[in-house]
């Protein structure tokens, strides 16, 4: 492979079949994101096996009515969801090759996002210096998992947003970053699909 | 709390002698290859053209090196446990203690399922399934090297467990609350989860990788119902771990939180359920059967169609039967467990679809029999074993029929029975579609063809030493031996024992002659160069391309028309082609990000099994930071100019020429 050019300057439309190149990794990506995320969906699938078998023994300790707050929870849902909205608009920035405007919507959708997992480690927190950790109950085991493995994404994202945001305002809104920012919005979405799924599972369902 | 955590100069095991020979040997050989490499200057291509490779078939290469090695550190494991049930008779006790003998079964089915059948089936598929379809690279290059070095990290920190600490003494299941803190609280079983952890992560990325590959990236005009019969069945297997790999994952995780965090998901006491791991790890186990076989499946499908010059019998049905196994596959994990105690109805139901796999097996077993019929068939190794699997894999299938009928599952369960049982299938099914696929597609990879006499030699001893090996366990089984016994003490059982070891030294002489195949090919490779790219006169795009394939695949991309492209396009005349032109071919460049984000990994797997936090921290920070560094590389990609494709291509078309001439 000595001999080969590493020319850099060479257009991308040039006179052959076009079909087959690496021209359009865009297209691949985002696809390839999205069964990725599938595959994510059956991890939660898992977790969520596992809690509805599990949630039934408390070993003697609270049930899910004893400790969820719904008001405190609807307001943590209501950020995330918000968050989605939110990128949304920024997505449309994007799209619309207008810089300020996604900047300024990720850093909405950084806030709200930063907003619920603040008040996730606020609610983990005040179980477990109540004596109602993970270690307690297979029950509150499950709990835990599956609405941590929810925030581990969750911070993930905020993590992934940061340096997107980052990207935008150093290098603009090329072609690879517009592709980037589509994969991180199908995550961000994909993750408020899954928390409308614990909420109902886990905290509706728990507190009736 | 320790700097090094757990670790301590304690965890070597310098009082036992096996493992400390072993150690040595492993050394000494290490060094040699170490010697030879400064000697020769090779480090610069080792790393240059090799470990930062995104070329997938120089990655199926590196991956069938690894499953070629770990096949003999597991198959060192498996002479080991025959000879020792066959010295340990009469109430003797043999040489492998309890603490160690346990260890080496766990070590020898995690290997030979995960680091051997997974990385040589994974490296089949990396060179030939973008050659099949007509593709110059898999839809996302640096990621499949990732994939590459991940399953790397696993089988480095298996067999690291050889040296420092120990490995897992749970048995390859790893089933609490034996697996549990509280009943095996050393690092054995950390090993085991971690190793396992990263390598899936490496297949499950991989399954992925091929799935884009496949459905956007195919030569143009080539059709769903046109793909190669390996690629569909390799899809079918990319889509079982897509669908199984994520519950693997899950159920590992939570047996991490209730060995580190004090979590209780299996746990005995505070309410755990140790049935729901076992149920979550047989959702990803019976899938990753098929995951296994399948890929085998379409690997005989195109060495019997190849060899007997006709096209494959019933295309279609193996297609649809293929995903029929799939879908099936996903509906029987219960079968492992039936003496679980669930309602006779649950184990009526998950008994029923298992013997329902039964139909499109033997749709795809009477499809190469009609594919054989009235065929020209030449006696190759490749189809010798073929052969052998029809008849093996039978009985294998066969008495998986038997155990899938819970009532006499409750006798057999967990005897020799079941053992004789899935080695049939896995070895006589598998493993012999991989050496099958090995043989037909070594010249393609390498350049020249492999020894035709040591490779028949090797296949006898295999089926030969197969049969001696494991029909002696269906007695055994029969006959009440359980699986995983140390000592034994019950005359009736000792012929059988004896039988089973001799077959296991058999198939060592198979295993030996496929090492001496392989240096006595390598010594006379000019005579067995293959010049024209397609030695067994081929069907499809793969042997279209040189031997090894240029690094780009195809100068010009073919239109596809037929199944069979190749045999389409030779009968077409159109083979061969010359073109006055080309244009310049997009490649990706070689990057080390894969072993660098890999290699921080391993190391916070290595740091989370000994309890080493902060170097746990430094591995994932580095690992994110390699990411994060690869996201923002400049030198991604570059050009092939087209008079350079010319050259190339010509020297390939010059050399056909020359030997139909």
């Amino acid at each position: 492979m000595s001999s080969i050019s590493a020319d850099m300057s060479h257009d991308h439309d040039h006179d052959h079949d076009h079909d087959h190149e690496h021209h359009d990794t865009g297209g691949n990506t985002v696809f390839g994101f999205w069964l990725y995320l599938m595959t994510d969906c059956l991890l939660f699938a898992s977790f969520f096996a596992t809690y509805a078998v599990l949630y039934m023994n408390t070993a003697g300790g609270v049930s899910g009515a004893d400790i969820f707050e719904l008001d405190f929870v609807a307001v943590e849902t209501a950020a995330l969801l918000l968050s989605s909205i939110t990128f949304g608009f920024a997505m449309i920035g994007a799209h619309a090759q207008k810089k300020g405007q996604t900047l300024a919507w990720l850093a909405v959708t950084f806030a709200f996002g930063a907003v619920f997992i603040g008040m996730e480690i606020y609610e983990f927190h005040h179980l477990i210096v109540n004596g109602n950790g993970p270690g307690e109950s297979a029950f509150l085991t499950a709990f835990f998992s599956l609405v941590g493995l929810h925030g581990c994404h969750v911070t993930a994202g905020l993590i992934w947003m940061t340096v997107m945001i980052i990207e935008v305002s150093r290098k603009g809104l090329g072609n690879q970053t517009v592709t980037r920012l589509s994969c991180l919005s199908l995550f961000w979405h994909f993750l408020d699909i899954v928390w409308i799924c614990v909420f109902t599972v886990v905290y509706l369902l728990g507190a009736m | 709390m320790s700097l090094l955590g757990k670790l301590s100069i304690e965890a070597v095991p310098y009082h036992e002698p096996i493992v400390m020979v072993t150690l040595s040997v492993v050394a000494v050989v290490g060094i040699i290859i170490a010697a030879m490499i400064t000697k020769y200057k090779k480090w610069g291509v080792l790393w240059n053209d090799w470990i930062t490779s995104i070329d997938h078939k120089r990655l199926g290469v590196m991956y069938i090196i690894l499953a070629l090695v770990m096949l003999l550190r597991g198959f060192a494991d498996a002479i080991m446990m025959r000879s020792q049930l066959a010295m340990a008779t009469n109430g003797s006790e043999g040489y492998l203690p309890p603490d160690h003998y346990d260890q080496i079964f766990t070590a020898h089915g995690v290997i030979m399922i995960i680091f051997m059948a997974m990385p040589f089936m994974v490296g089949l598929m990396n060179i030939v399934l973008p050659l099949q379809i007509g593709a110059r690279d898999v839809a996302f290059p640096f990621l499949n090297n990732l994939s590459f070095w991940l399953t790397a990290g696993g089988a480095i920190l298996i067999n690291l467990s050889l040296g420092l600490g120990e490995f897992a003494k749970t048995g390859w299941v790893a089933y609490p609350p034996l697996s549990g803190l509280e009943q095996s609280p050393s690092v054995g079983v950390d090993y085991y989860i971690w190793a396992l952890q990263i390598s899936g992560l490496g297949t499950l990325l991989t399954a992925v990788n091929f799935l884009v590959t496949v459905a956007k990236m195919r030569a143009p005009g080539m059709k769903l119902m046109q793909m190669p019969i390996f690629t569909w069945t390799c899809t079918w297997a990319n889509i079982l771990i897509a669908a199984s790999f994520p519950i693997l994952t899950a159920v590992l995780a939570m047996l991490t939180l209730d060995r580190y965090l004090d979590f209780h998901f299996f746990t005995n006491e505070a309410g755990g359920n140790s049935m729901m791991y076992i149920n979550l790890f047989w959702a990803w186990g019976h899938p990753e059967v098929y995951i296994l076989v399948l890929p085998a499946f379409g690997i005989f499908s195109e060495i019997i169609s190849t060899f007997t010059g006709k096209r494959l019998f019933g295309y279609k049905s193996m297609v649809y039967a293929s995903g029929a196994i799939a879908i099936l596959g996903f509906i029987v994990w219960l079968h492992h467990f039936f003496t679980m105690g669930s309602s006779a109805n649950v184990n009526a139901f998950f008994g029923i679809m298992t013997m329902i796999i039964a139909v499109p097996t033997g749709v795809k077993l009477f499809n190469w029999i009609f594919t054989l019929y009235r065929g020209r068939l030449r006696i190759t190794v490749p189809v010798l074993w073929t052969l052998g699997f029809m008849v093996t894999f039978t009985i294998g299938g066969m008495t998986g029929v038997l155990l899938a009928i819970p009532g006499a599952d409750y006798v057999l369960h967990n005897s020799l029975f079941l053992i004789a049982h899935f080695h049939n299938t896995i070895i006589g099914g598998a493993v012999f579609g991989y050496l099958a696929g090995f043989v037909f597609w070594f010249p393609k990879a390498m350049g020249y063809k492999l020894d035709e006499r040591w490779g028949k030699a090797s296949f006898w001893c295999w089926q030969i030493g197969f049969l001696l090996a494991f029909m002696p366990l269906y007695v055994l089984g029969f006959l009440g031996m359980t699986r995983r016994l140390n000592h034994t003490d019950n005359p009736d059982w000792n012929i059988w024992l004896y039988i089973a070891m001799l077959g296991a030294i058999v198939i060592a002489f198979g295993i030996l002659f496929q090492v001496i195949q392989l240096v006595v090919s390598y010594m006379n490779r000019e005579a067995l160069k293959d010049t024209t790219g397609d030695p067994w006169d081929g069907h499809t795009l793969e042997w279209s391309t040189a031997s090894p394939p240029q690094f780009y695949n195809f100068g010009k991309i073919p239109h596809v028309h037929d199944i069979d492209t190749w045999t389409d396009m030779k009968e077409k005349g159109i083979a061969y082609q010359s073109f006055e032109k080309y244009a310049p071919i997009h490649m990706p460049s070689n990057t080390p990000a894969g072993v660098q984000i890999s290699g921080s990994l391993t190391v916070f797997c290595f740091a989370m099994i000994w309890h080493i936090w902060w170097l746990a921290a430094v591995g994932v920070v580095a690992a994110i930071g390699f990411y994060i560094k690869r996201c923002y590389a400049k030198d991604v990609d570059y050009y092939v100019q087209p008079d350079e494709v010319k050259r190339i291509e010509d020297e390939h078309l010059n050399a056909q020429k020359e030997v139909t001439a």
